[in-house]
């Protein structure tokens, strides 16, 4: 059936442009744009679409935190600590007599920071060195994914502490070491795309008429190799929100009286079977946020693959 | 042939990277000149000497050892003259595609010279390299993958002007586009569209515009229209014939089908396991063949008429093609070929008018590269 | 072989004697459902084969040959491919009616087919005597060690050089040509009533080509096998086929036995195939181009589908859709087995 979709779209006769049949022909095709094609695309995927509402929710809500949290997440109570969910606190209280779900609108904030920040970094690294893996080969390729292989055969959350030790707590010593730890799998899956769109036929041809190496990358290979790391981009950026709960968890992520999901987890792993609603609202608020990215991810790796027109 | 060239150094071939100037300025400007020197009718713009290709067949993960090699081209010579059309036929393996990659400087040459114009390009770079590859583009077989999906018509032809700037200033390459969609039968406004709004067909004639962009001397067409549909193959041959005598072409044509060989060639060259087995006029080939291998091939070609399909003698060969890489040895044809004797495993033919013809005033006295070589008609004519 | 059970539509054969079609397709639809809106790949195709004979169905990409090749094997991509309408009639019995596990076992030892790409059908994991023994220790639940021999025979059969010996290889160590031999061995393992040989030749260089057609011609002829060869070129069925179906937009445009195609078309559209291909044994100026491109099937032209691309067309053309009808010799005599999809039929006959 592949023939069949591909033939489809132009109907026009291709030997006399000019005649009737062609004319008639002529109107009835839309022109579409690439970028109109890829969105028609990903919305018509049920799932994409969940997805992206999710991500949008998620940053309107770090935009807009101090208007939609109804108290200041960092205000102690000590009279109403560890408040059931109910009318004055729609989420309940921590220990602190802090408001839950003020606690858990602010911590978007750093959910996207830190997320969107340590991919953004991880990419740019990890491109740069995929694309010069993947052009260069040889000897080139063979030291740069050495390298990839060491970062990527490290643990995550050990390298992390380590380096959070040595540069101490806050947001970006947590970016810097989410980035160095993830740019292995970018620069992995940018090379092997950049591998086999090297053969590809229309690098050939660019080189048959003499275009030079930045052109052959920029123009040729990078928008032909780049829809795989996007895609991984969009489906990581939920894994780096859960890693940078798991830091704050262990106590080494951004400091505990900042309002943040790993935090709030951390601190309600006291209350276990006692005061569940501490632990249960955060991560319903961390499953949506990964679940959001994973299928914008899937959505955007389906809609940019111009195989599947 | 894919599996090689897949193999190969494809990044000591990439331009720029490790190319050091060897050419000096003064040169370098002899050499752009000479190139851009017109050449008359008929003379000889192209000879190819010699031409050998051998991709090394590595073992070893990290100590690669080389092992052999595969023989993809191995030793090829032969003219092209203004304005004409080399078909060169051969099945899969002969090494057909690597010539065309060799003569596209796509991949470096192991041995041999090309001859553009006198200059011998396979040791060019620099300005000169560029004016060459101005002037020598390329048809490619897939439709599908020799267009960037991501860009579109109007890029993919005018890119050959963002190359080369002077040929076109920049506010007239739009419409230069446009002519060049004109000049192959497509719609100009289809200038905004992206490849896979086409049918194959179509594609073939944006390659072919992208290939004419530049207005070259010689284009190389590989396999041009064996991926298209048997009704869109005549549309697109008819094209090129009719570009060809517009402006003034040199084509060399390859392709498996010998049927569309014989249409849009003067002169056609066999090639056998990295060898020109035969080369002559159309006529000479088709229908005074002289090598056992282009009678075999020509007698197997399925005619679309039963009846004159039945009054043919059919010659089918036994057995496969030798891999290149472990060639038979002296001739290569040897090991399927009926007249094949002692002599032919140590002594290699060479390509040369057969002594028996020689002098004398027949269309079989063209050259071929057979001990035994004698005519043999094999297309009921 | 048989030339004379060749059925233009119309006059149906009525199935019960011993004359009977192995295969008879009525009436067969197959849809397609895209995003853009449903493909009519198939609209309305009838053709039969008999025992020993060999149907020709010719055809471009998206003429729809391959679609009711795979429709009448079971194996439609479905969804989103369905047959909508139509039968299927495998010795008289309409297997379109039939559960899948019924069809499934009908699969090898009644029908089989060999692909255009023996390499990506033939798996990459298994040797080459494992994947022909399995067809026996399948269907026929021999022992492994009889299933292996059985295996040699038929690599044997099919002219594999040094079969014993190769019999553990894997596909990728073949060459193409011993590939599609493996392919058809495969098809013959189980002797089956019907092969379909889908393009079997087109991946194949010139010289391996001749071997590979003759050698299932010879095997054809031996087990007396109906076949259906479903391909593009012109060259390859005018070798080997009794008849011949055009198929263009999943219709049949023209039948007829295999030389009188040839010599006289009775279709524009078959004339214009003939005429576009160069021929080998002349030399012609400028070669006939059929205008414009196979029809879009999501928005098929209306009346005949080839009327925007044929030189011949009036305004009938443009609004009727034009059936398979019989064609006449200028005295009205019915011209066997011959059939014409086109409103001027005879004025292209004879004109």
């Amino acid at each position: 059936m592949t023939e069949l979709t591909k033939s489809t779209s132009v109907a026009g006769d291709a030997t006399a442009p000019a005649k009737g049949a062609n004319a008639e022909a002529e109107p009835a095709i839309a022109r579409v744009t690439q970028w109109g094609e890829i969105r028609h695309r990903f919305l018509a995927n049920k799932l994409a679409v969940v997805g992206l509402g999710l991500v949008l929710l998620l940053f309107l809500t770090a935009l807009f935190a101090p208007l939609l949290a109804p108290h200041d997440p960092y205000a102690q109570d000590l009279t109403n600590t560890l408040q059931d969910p109910g009318s004055g606190h729609l989420l309940g209280t921590d220990a602190l007599g802090r408001d839950q779900l003020s606690r858990i609108i602010y911590g978007t904030r750093i959910a996207v920071v830190i997320g969107l920040a340590s991919i953004f970094l991880a990419c740019l690294i990890g491109i740069v060195i995929g694309a010069l893996a993947g052009y260069f080969g040889r000897a080139t390729d063979s030291v740069l994914m050495r390298i990839a292989d060491v970062f990527f055969a490290f643990p995550l959350l050990i390298g992390a502490i380590v380096i959070i030790i040595v540069m101490g707590r806050g947001i970006m010593p947590v970016i810097i070491s989410l980035a160095i730890f993830s740019w292995p799998t970018v620069s992995r899956l940018l090379r092997s795309s950049i591998l086999s769109v090297r053969e590809a036929d229309y690098v050939l041809a660019a080189r048959a008429l003499g275009a030079d190496t930045r052109r052959i990358i920029v123009r040729h290979i990078i928008p032909n190799s780049i829809a795989a790391v996007m895609a991984y981009a969009a489906f990581s950026v939920g894994g780096a929100i859960v890693a940078e709960a798991s830091l704050s968890f262990l106590g080494v992520g951004v400091s505990p009286e900042v309002p943040e999901w790993g935090n709030m987890l951390a601190a309600a792993k006291d209350f276990m079977g006692v005061k569940d609603f501490l632990w249960t609202y955060p991560s319903i608020a961390i499953v949506l946020t990964v679940l959001g990215f994973v299928f914008v991810g899937d959505g955007l790796r389906d809609a940019l693959d111009p195989k599947l027109r | 042939m894919a599996e090689f060239d897949k193999k190969d150094d494809a990044v000591d071939a990439t331009p720029g990277i490790s190319e050091v100037d060897v050419v000096e300025a003064a040169t370098e400007t002899a050499a752009v000149a000479a190139i851009e020197a017109p050449v008359d009718r008929g003379e000889p713009i192209l000879q190819v000497r010699n031409l050998v290709k051998h991709f090394p067949l590595t073992q070893g993960i990290l100590f690669k050892k080389q092992i052999g090699a595969v023989r993809a081209v191995d030793g090829v010579s032969f003219d092209l003259h203004q304005g004409e059309t080399l078909g060169i036929v051969g099945e899969s393996g002969c090494g057909k595609s690597t010539v065309a990659k060799l003569l596209m400087l796509l991949e470096t040459a192991t041995s041999g010279e090309v001859f553009y114009k006198g200059q011998d390009i396979t040791k060019l770079s620099g300005r000169a390299l560029k004016a060459v590859r101005r002037n020598i583009q390329m048809v490619f077989q897939d439709p599908y993958t020799s267009l960037n999906p991501r860009m579109t018509v109007g890029d993919i032809i005018g890119e050959p002007f963002e190359i080369h700037p002077e040929v076109a200033p920049k506010g007239d390459r739009r419409r230069k586009v446009q002519e060049l969609l004109d000049v192959v039968g497509l719609n100009p406004e289809y200038i905004n569209r992206y490849p896979h709004q086409f049918s194959g067909g179509q594609r073939q004639r944006i390659g072919i515009a992208r290939g004419l962009a530049l207005q070259p001397e010689i284009i190389i067409c590989d396999e041009p229209v064996s991926a298209l549909d048997v009704s869109v193959q005549a549309q697109v041959i008819n094209l090129m014939a009719k570009l060809q005598d517009e402006f003034n072409l040199s084509y060399i044509f390859i392709a498996h089908d010998l049927s569309i060989v014989r249409h849009i060639s003067d002169r056609v060259g066999v090639m056998y396991l990295g060898r020109m087995a035969e080369i002559g006029s159309d006529e000479q080939i088709y229908e005074h063949p002289t090598h056992p291998y282009t009678q075999a091939l020509l007698s197997a070609v399925p005619v679309p008429d039963p009846e004159a399909r039945e009054g043919r003698e059919r010659i089918i060969l036994t057995g496969d093609v030798p891999s290149p890489a472990n060639p038979p040895s002296g001739c290569r044809f040897r090991t399927r070929c009926w007249k094949a004797e002692e002599r032919c495993s140590t002594e290699e033919p060479v390509l040369a008018i057969p002594t028996r013809f020689q002098g004398v005033n027949t269309p079989a006295a063209h050259e071929s590269a057979c001990h035994f070589a004698e005519e043999k008609a094999v297309l009921a004519i | 072989m048989t030339t004379s059970s060749i059925t233009a539509e119309v006059p149906r054969q009525r199935g019960g004697d011993a004359e009977a079609p192995v295969l008879e397709v009525r009436d067969l639809h197959v849809e397609f459902a895209t995003r853009e809106g449903v493909v009519k790949a198939v609209n309305g195709v009838n053709y039969s084969v008999s025992s020993g004979e060999t149907l020709a169905v010719l055809g471009e990409s998206g003429s729809g040959k391959s679609v009711t090749a795979q429709a009448i094997m079971g194996i439609l991509d479905s969804p989103p491919g369905r047959v909508s309408k139509g039968e299927i009639l495998f010795r008289g019995e309409d297997i379109l009616k039939l559960p899948e596990s019924e069809r499934r076992k009908l699969r090898g030892p009644k029908m089989a087919m060999i692909f255009q790409d023996a390499l990506s059908a033939l798996n990459p994991v298994y040797s080459v005597g494992n994947q022909l023994g399995e067809m026996f220790r399948v269907h026929q639940g021999m022992s492994k060690k009889d299933a292996k021999a059985k295996a040699i025979d038929l690599m044997e059969r099919v002219k594999i050089p040094a079969a014993r010996s190769r019999v553990n290889d894997y596909p990728h160590q073949f060459s193409g040509g011993m590939r599609q031999r493996i392919m058809i061995a495969m098809a013959l393992a189980l002797e089956p009533d019907l092969i379909i040989a889908d393009e079997p030749t087109t991946a194949l260089d010139v010289t391996v080509q001749a071997q590979v057609m003759d050698l299932l011609a010879d095997l054809q002829r031996e087990y007396n096998m109906g076949l259906i060869l479903i391909t593009h070129d012109l060259g390859v069925v005018a070798d080997v086929a009794d008849k011949i179906a055009v198929m263009y937009a999943g219709r049949i445009v023209e039948q007829a036995p295999v030389h009188e195609l040839y010599k006289r078309p009775a279709h524009p559209y078959t004339r214009g195939l003939l005429d576009s291909i160069p021929r080998l044994d002349q030399k012609g100026q400028e070669l006939y181009a059929i205008k414009g491109l196979p029809p879009n099937l999501l928005k098929a032209p209306s009346g005949c589908a080839f009327n925007p691309r044929c030189p011949k067309a009036q305004d009938i053309c443009r609004t009727e859709v034009p059936a398979l009808l019989p064609v006449t010799e200028r005295d009205g005599t019915e011209l066997a087995g011959r059939g014409s999809a086109c409103h001027f039929r005879e004025e292209q006959l004879h004109g």
